[in-house]
């Protein structure tokens, strides 16, 4: 790799967005001088610099690179200054900082507990909410109205979630914001949140563990542990991006498609020129479009049911560009030396099976895996409350009530970690969890608490109404599983 | 290196275990639920803590056996759900060890 390659994936110019980079940096990578922007994480500016093979892998020695670029896979883990497993993808660059490409399963530091803060506080509030995504912004802000005081943590460096990355018009009632794009949902949430006296934000913060008495255990900038307790929980977490079972799926250049998104619409680096898409559903088929926006061509997409998943208007958008949509077929295996450089497709039958002699290869340097999420439930496991698999709602989730209330009483769930949905149903959640959470407080009284009511009220019929029709089907039958699970196994009705 | 597919089909990428891996364990080892079977190859226990993996492992199981999710279970979550620098652990409180 040439000097010249460096920055040439950036982004310049982009028919949404507006990329305003801070000031520039250097990080070294094997001892390579690496141009970076503030406020960007190491995977993003190693990836604007070429770099595609983070890691190798511990027993096969396979080269590795981002797959879902959210901090939840592990597969970007890299030596950082001398640290081994740390996730490059979250990680904000520092000027002066030393990246190497981790071997297998890394190496003890040579300092042993070098710079660790040894201190470790201890941090109360009404309402502590993990997760800054859509779900945690909108409980946090409605909590704070309704007079709780409020912890909001997050282990990436800004808030948002995935919101952050969504630069397309939402879609539900005019008083949601639809026709407004997330990014623009999200900055004004982000704005009141920073603004309010009583939400405290503590951003590059890690919850790894619910302990026994309700304590939440987290490292804050990789140094610090802290440790929280709230009057009452909303477990935030998000989803997982799912992977797929084919021949060298772990590739470098296979990547989930909310990382390619993250890389283009969060940090302003192409993916790649060349994309193949994996599954046509609404993310796939939106993915797809703004990756045309950012100037990478799709070459197909690929879809293993019989028709398109996504909306009708999404969908559409795709097809006016020319964009081939192969539906009834799969991946069958990605090759190319140490990264993509190209797909072989095959046609399914009607057993899901391949269809042998139909197989046929398509160039391309990145596989985009739009095959669903999965909830992120472990703390809730943790916290003792009840997990059940509804595949309605994408996996195992922690069983709630309507009023988003999990088995342990006091500890909440919204959004995708309560089952996987969309943004504008997250923050609804959100809203109704920390209504929920302020009752249970008696809070709020009078004039405030009979509006608090009425909103209450409102936003659950905004649920409904959202979950209506044939789209909103399987959310509303996941749900419905969760209300009466949360029945059987407390014997409360809601 | 032989030339099945399964062989190069990564199911957990932390632990490098192939598809291969996994239906031997399930057909030879007769590793029939996700626990044992996790305890057998160690999926799942890398820095990630499973979650690429377990729910490709839950679908390799569920076509091998036909087992329902209540019979193939979930593996516990222990902390660290994320990778986290032991370091921050030596915290200095109370004057202990």
């Amino acid at each position: 790799m040439s000097e010249n390659d460096i920055g040439t994936s950036r982004i310049d110019r982009h028919p949404i967005l507006e990329f305003h980079r801070r000031k520039e940096l250097t990080i070294y990578y094997h001892g390579r001088p690496i141009l970076a922007y503030e406020g960007e994480t190491v995977a993003s500016a190693l990836y604007a610099a070429g770099v595609r093979t983070f890691s190798y892998s511990p027993g096969l020695d396979r080269p590795r690179g981002l797959f879902c670029a959210i901090g939840k896979c592990a597969s970007c883990v890299m030596n950082i200054d001398g640290i081994s497993n740390v996730r490059s993808c979250i990680t904000p660059v520092r000027n002066g900082m030393i990246v190497e490409e981790q071997k297998g399963a890394g190496t003890f530091p040579e300092t042993t507990v070098g710079d660790y803060e040894t201190a470790s506080p201890e941090l109360e509030a009404d309402m502590v909410i993990i997760g800054g995504g859509p779900a945690g912004l909108s409980a946090a802000l409605e909590a704070a109205d309704l007079g709780m005081s409020v912890l909001l943590l997050d282990e990436n460096h800004q808030l948002g979630g995935q919101l952050i990355k969504q630069t397309h018009r939402f879609f539900g009632s005019k008083e949601h914001d639809a026709g407004v794009r997330g990014v623009t949902i999200a900055k004004s949430m982000i704005e009141k949140v920073e603004a309010s006296d009583k939400v405290s934000v503590l951003l590059g913060t890690t919850a790894f563990g619910y302990y026994p008495g309700g304590v939440i255990a987290a490292v804050k900038e990789n140094k610090q542990l802290v440790k929280i307790t709230g009057k009452r929980v909303l477990l935030a977490t998000g989803a997982a991006e799912n992977s797929l079972a084919f021949e060298n799926n772990d590739l470098p250049g296979v990547y989930g498609a909310g990382a390619a998104q993250t890389l283009m619409n969060v940090y302003g680096v192409k993916p790649g020129d060349e994309v193949l898409m994996v599954g046509s559903g609404n993310v796939g088929v939106i993915v797809s479009y703004q990756l045309m926006q950012a100037g990478v061509r799709i070459k197909a997409i690929v879809e293993a049911m019989p028709k398109i998943g996504a909306y009708f208007v999404h969908a559409a958008k795709i097809r006016r560009f020319g964009v081939p949509i192969y539906v009834g077929h799969s991946i069958k295996r990605a090759f190319g030396n140490g990264k993509v450089e190209g797909a072989t497709i095959v046609k399914l039958d009607d057993k899901w099976q391949p269809v042998p002699g139909t197989e046929f290869d398509v160039k391309c340097d990145v596989i985009c895996l739009s095959v669903g999420l999965h909830p992120s439930y472990e703390l809730m496991a943790q916290a003792g409350c009840a997990i059940k698999f509804i595949p309605e709602l994408s996996g195992h989730v922690a069983v709630h009530n309507r009023n988003l209330e999990t088995t342990v009483p006091g500890i909440y769930v919204a959004g995708d970690s309560s089952g996987v949905e969309e943004a504008s149903i997250a923050m609804m959640e959100g809203k109704v969890a920390a209504i929920s959470a302020a009752f249970s407080l008696g809070k709020p009284v009078g004039e405030k608490r009979k509006e608090a009511d009425q909103m209450l009220e409102h936003t659950q019929k905004q649920l409904e109404s959202l979950r209506d029709g044939p789209f909103g089907a399987r959310g509303r039958n996941g749900k419905r599983k969760s209300f009466e699970l949360y029945e059987q196994l407390t014997g409360a009705r809601v | 290196m032989s030339d099945s597919p399964d062989e190069k089909i990564i199911i957990c990428r932390c632990e490098d275990v192939t598809r291969a891996d996994i239906l031997k364990a399930i057909r030879e080892g007769g590793f029939t639920d996700l626990e044992s079977l996790r305890h057998h190859l160690n999926i799942g226990r890398g820095p990630c803590q499973g979650k690429t993996c377990i729910p490709l492992v839950i679908r390799i199981l569920r076509q091998e056996t036909g087992a329902s999710m209540e019979e193939i279970g979930l593996p516990t979550a222990r902390p660290p759900v994320r990778p986290i620098p032991l370091g921050i652990l030596n915290v200095n409180e109370g004057g202990g060890e």
